[in-house]
């Protein structure tokens, strides 16, 4: 073999980077300026978490939670598929639990564990993309929206990011998503909210400080240099990996679980003293199109495998959190971006449905069951669903509302419409955060507005656009798209015959940019 | 034994810790090797502001010859001259109200400080330009390095119409003969100033310009350079007399103001004595004979080979780079008399260049990051009747890769950017904990949000860059194309994998879901949902490889 076969042979394929901003970078955009340093507020704000689990592929929500009171037109519609009665774990004597889901079963007896039925939204759509959309911006089925309603609420609990942050009453980052990249659920209206760590063995290289190894050559020794700069230059790092090393026991969490593995990094972090307000994971396989059991024992199999997971997971996050005397902080739920149909297929599997059964759990939850067992037509035929009985956003509007301590007209901006709030959680001593705002550019007055509002902007000079976008991210009109010289200057926004809801002002001015929300009321 | 072939018989037994990584060696023995899209897709990396698509399948027909001397050779015409896209401000004494908007003033003198500004940064705006829309041809990278190799801060020069000439001479010249060149730089009015060659006389020298002439410009600091400080007085003596006019802007020789003594060099240059001249043309007599004997020694051409191979190839020179490469390349040089062409054509036809340890070895300079970045993604720019908006947008990227510290036309100082001398870390110094964040911000915005002037928007158009592939709807052969061609160093399968399944396919496991959504968008583009489903991945999936750090690598 030639050497330069050799040579070119030899030379390993990169690994990636533990890319832990998966967002903007915050450096460049920090102004962390003395002033705000020396400020040092009385901070009295919720030390509460929201914890997101997001079961990808559609979760077969009626072999998850199954319909006791309905159990004869289920067995009818499923007789593939169905769980023995027998074998499911009791809860209100209405519904019963998947077999393999003894953890959660376990939660539920100790009042840790809400199931809500029927959870869904008008006009489902049966497209994973698109209803994953729609779950995530928590948009009407028929609008497209293009931030993520945790984003929104990111963006109201911590006005102005990134322009401004960190400070000193917030250090942490806003979000972590386990994930190579952050969702729509953490986009807020201008930029990601959160930060992604891409996968499980890059956490721990971070906290360990381990490099991957990069191609012995000179590409690869630049490699190297530019990730060992990327590490550095990663302003939450050093305090992600400070929390982590708080920590040193865990309870035992299961193995060979990657749902299991991501929780107890999540339960790290906030054990470990991280002001993180919003977590996500992610845990796939949930479309199950075939053979999501074993015909010879019908509470095996593949879906049987990943509720089992999603249990246990989910209970020993649970058991560490109240072993780490974090359990009063943190309320977790789950989610799927549609459940699936009533009537199994052929090939021992189930398609893509619409409302489902959902989880809240935490210490603080109310436990039990919320709402009716779903009805299920005598003779299903292939074209039925289940209607919903609760909106997806109605948990959401709850949680911020009576977890993350939300007021009501901040709510409907973030939710962009009201929505019905659910017996969920203990709501006890609910004070919203008092928070820095970060370097104000943009602001407007009045907000809410009827027809007019006033837009202050301040620019450092040069060309400077003031741009109204819609929820969709569609550009509205241009207010001002000129050069100015350095200095705060006002543009008056007239909505005119524009309907009553959510726009943004957008600011941009050379490298810098900024979003204000804003609501017009009638 | 070279170190070369030590590591190679070192790790055929087992890896061994090794604190350098390998360089390649070989001369400049022509390479004869495979020509598909990894040696083309380097060439242009290298020799142009980023590869685009077109110009990939474009060099891919022809053979390694036929394509390096298409690089070397431009046919396209020079690029028109910056354009008055600026309205002095009213309290302007001096206003250039002769000059219409839209037309170009290069050709006006207006020696007004505040037009000078306008000037300068209309020049900028112009160069940013221009390299992003530049002819398929090596010139315009020749251009910044002849820019970075005969340093000069336009803020220093202060004159726009010497800025401008200055930069004009370097590219008309980029491609030419080196000595040619020197000598025009010699008395070049921008260069007059920068190095105070106009204020250099007789009875008050100054050794500015004697002195860079040397060490930075042709013989450099190497170790056979040994020029004395004793030549760098008699170099000054030599360039006394010169001055520069801006009404005619062009400089004159002043035989009042010449030092007319004759000058002594040491023994580096063979003792040589320049015989003072008295006319009316001794300035150029005199210059030309300093140069003939500057040019005479070994160093000039060993000195600029070492510079091009820094430019093109890699920043470090060991002693067997140094043999296999350097000195044949400055034969090279020498025996065709200071022509530049024979030298990057031995070059980039060599197999050193395309060895795979050569590939991806360079951290992409602002300006590559910047004008590459436009240039791949094909940023649509409005037409040149539209120059206001567009002038706009170039002032937008001139003041980013200013920000990651490459401000074009302005370099540091007369050494140039440290990323090309500066021992040990050269290229290193483009990245740190500023900058880098700031490119990821560059690269962000770029695809996010984009920048809107005049109600027009420079944006990443994920869904055109993903047709330009053969397979948008296939998410594994699609992820491979972006891989190939926008890192320059491959990620394993894994990563490849899991970027697929949560970006693409939204975290499921079946391909078909990306090809369904990718079909549907295709045949239904207007509309909204289907759309937006496809466009926020391919965004999600563009974002993350220009964060990744290999995409800083070229």
């Amino acid at each position: 073999m030639k050497r330069r076969t050799f040579l070119r042979n030899a030379m390993p394929a990169g690994v990636l980077l533990p890319s832990l901003v998966g967002g903007f970078s915050f450096k460049a955009f920090s102004a962390d300026s003395p002033i705000m340093q020396s400020l040092n507020l009385p901070v009295t704000e919720t030390d509460h978490v929201f914890v997101i689990i997001q079961l990808s592929g559609g979760n077969d929500g009626l072999n998850m939670v199954i319909p006791i009171e309905n159990f004869s037109s289920y067995v009818n519609a499923r007789s593939n598929i169905y769980i023995p009665e027998a074998k499911t774990l009791a809860l209100n004597g209405k519904v019963g639990l998947h077999p393999a889901m003894t953890g959660l079963h376990d939660m539920y007896d100790n009042g840790n564990l809400k199931v809500v039925n029927s959870v869904g939204y008008p006009q489902p759509s049966y497209s994973h993309f698109r209803a994953t959309d729609i779950w995530m911006s928590a948009s009407d089925s028929a609008a497209v929206v293009n931030s993520g309603w945790a984003g929104r609420y990111l963006n109201y609990e911590y006005p102005n990011y990134p322009n401004g942050y960190p400070n000193s009453t917030k250090k942490d980052p806003l979000a972590i998503q386990i994930g190579s990249v952050t969702s729509l659920t953490l986009q807020g209206p201008a930029v990601s909210m959160g930060m992604s760590i891409s996968n499980t063995s890059n956490f721990y290289n971070l906290i360990n400080g381990v490099q991957d190894a990069a191609p012995d050559t000179p590409a690869g020794k630049e490699l190297s240099f530019i990730r060992t700069i990327s590490q550095q230059t990663q302003q939450y790092a050093a305090i992600i990996k400070d929390a982590a090393t708080k920590v040193t026991t865990q309870v035992t969490y299961p193995t060979n679980n990657s749902l299991a593995d991501q929780l107890k990094i999540v339960s790290r972090l906030i054990s470990g003293g991280l002001q993180t307000r919003v977590y996500m994971v992610n845990y796939g396989g949930f479309d199950t199109h075939s053979n999501q059991v074993n015909s010879t024992d019908t509470t095996t199999g593949g879906h049987a495998n990943l509720l089992k997971n999603v249990s246990d997971a989910i209970k020993a996050f649970q058991d560490d959190l109240n072993f780490q005397g974090a359990a009063d902080r943190v309320v977790g739920m789950t989610f799927s971006e549609f459940g699936r149909r009533i009537k199994s297929n052929g090939s021992g599997g189930t398609d893509h449905g619409s409302a489902a059964p959902l989880f809240v759990f935490g210490k603080n939850v109310v436990g039990g069951v919320l709402g009716d067992t779903p009805i299920i037509p005598a003779n299903a035929t292939v074209n039925d669903n289940l209607p919903f009985q609760y909106d997806f956003r109605s948990i959401y509007a709850t949680i911020m509302s009576n977890w993350l301590c939300v007021n009501e007209l901040d709510l409907q901006q973030i939710m962009l419409k009201n929505f019905q709030m659910l017996p969920l959680v203990n709501s006890v001593g609910c004070k919203k955060a008092v928070n820095l705002s970060g370097d104000q550019l943009i602001s407007n007055y009045p907000n809410p507005f009827t027809s007019n509002t006033v837009i202050t902007f301040k620019t450092n000079g040069g060309h400077t656009l003031v741009q109204i976008i819609d929820t969709m991210g569609r550009v509205i009109s241009n207010l001002t798209d000129k050069v100015y010289a350095a200095g705060s200057f006002t543009v008056v926004f007239d909505s005119g015959s524009l309907p009553t809801g959510v726009y943004y002002a957008r600011l941009q001015n050379m490298a810098t940019q900024q979003v204000r929300a804003m609501i017009k009321v009638r | 034994m070279d170190r070369r072939s030590f590591i190679s018989k070192a790790t055929g037994t087992k890896h061994i810790a090794i604190e350098e990584p390998p360089l390649p060696a070989g001369g400049l023995t022509p390479y004869t090797g495979p020509w598909t899209d990894n040696e083309v897709t380097h060439l242009l990396k290298r020799t142009m502001f980023g590869a685009r698509k077109v110009d990939i399948d474009y060099f891919k027909t022809k053979t390694i010859t036929q394509a390096v001397n298409e690089l070397l050779n431009p046919t396209a015409a020079m690029p028109a001259p910056p354009l008055k896209e600026y309205t002095p401000a009213t309290t302007v004494v001096t206003p250039d109200t002769n000059i219409a908007l839209g037309t170009t003033w290069v050709l006006d003198s207006n020696n007004d400080g505040s037009i000078y500004s306008y000037r300068r940064a209309s020049f900028k705006k112009w160069w940013m330009g221009v390299m992003i829309n530049q002819d398929r041809s090596i010139r315009e990278k020749m251009t910044l390095f002849w820019h970075n190799h005969f340093a000069t801060e336009t803020a220093d020069i202060n004159n726009s119409q010497y800025v401008y000439n200055h930069h004009n001479l370097l590219r008309s010249s980029a491609l030419g003969n080196f000595k040619i060149l020197t000598k025009a730089i010699t008395t070049d009015p921008g260069m007059l100033v920068y190095l105070n060659g106009a204020s250099n006389t007789a009875t008050a020298p100054d050794e500015n310009y004697g002195r860079e002439l040397q060490e930075l410009f042709c013989c450099g600091k190497g170790k056979d350079s040994l020029y004395t400080e004793a030549d760098v007085k008699a170099a000054a003596q030599v360039l006394t007399g010169w001055k520069n006019s801006n009404i005619t802007n062009t400089s004159s020789f002043d035989i009042t103001r010449h030092n007319k003594i004759n000058k002594q060099f040491s023994a580096f240059y063979n003792n040589t004595i320049i015989t003072g001249q008295t006319t009316a043309t001794a300035g150029d007599i005199e210059i030309d004979a300093m140069l003939n004997m500057i040019f005479a020694t070994q160093e000039v051409a060993k000195y600029i080979c070492r510079r091009i191979y820094r430019w093109f190839v890699y920043y470090d020179i060991d002693d067997t780079i140094e043999a296999n490469i350097i000195k044949p390349l400055a034969d090279i040089f020498r025996l065709n008399n200071y022509e530049i062409k024979p030298v990057l054509s031995a070059l980039l036809k060599s197999e050193h260049f395309y060895d795979s340890l050569i590939k991806g070895a360079q951290i992409k300079s602002p300006v590559d990051l910047v004008v590459g970045l436009c240039r791949e993604f094909e940023i649509a720019f409005q037409p040149a009747s539209d120059y206001a908006t567009n002038y706009g947008m170039y002032n937008y990227l001139v003041s980013w890769v200013s920000n990651m510290q490459q401000n074009m036309g302005d370099p540091p100082d007369v050494s140039g950017w440290k990323a090309y001398y500066q021992a040990p870390q050269f290229y290193e110094i483009w990245i740190n904990s500023d900058t880098l964040p700031k490119r990821n911000q560059f690269t962000d915005t770029m695809i996010v949000s984009g920048y809107t002037l005049s109600a027009k928007k420079i944006q990443i158009d994920g869904v055109a860059f993903a047709q330009s592939f053969a397979s948008p709807g296939d998410p594994n052969k699609l992820i491979d194309d972006v891989v190939k061609f926008l890192l320059r160093v491959d990620i394993s399968a894994a990563s490849k994998k899991q970027i697929k399944t949560d970006i693409l396919l939204g975290g499921q496991s079946t391909d078909s879901y990306w090809t369904d959504a990718w079909n549907l968008f295709i045949t239904t583009p207007t509309n909204t949902s289907n759309a937006t489903i496809v466009k926020n991945r391919l965004r999600d999936l563009i974002k993350y490889f220009m964060d990744l750090s290999e995409y800083q690598l070229a």
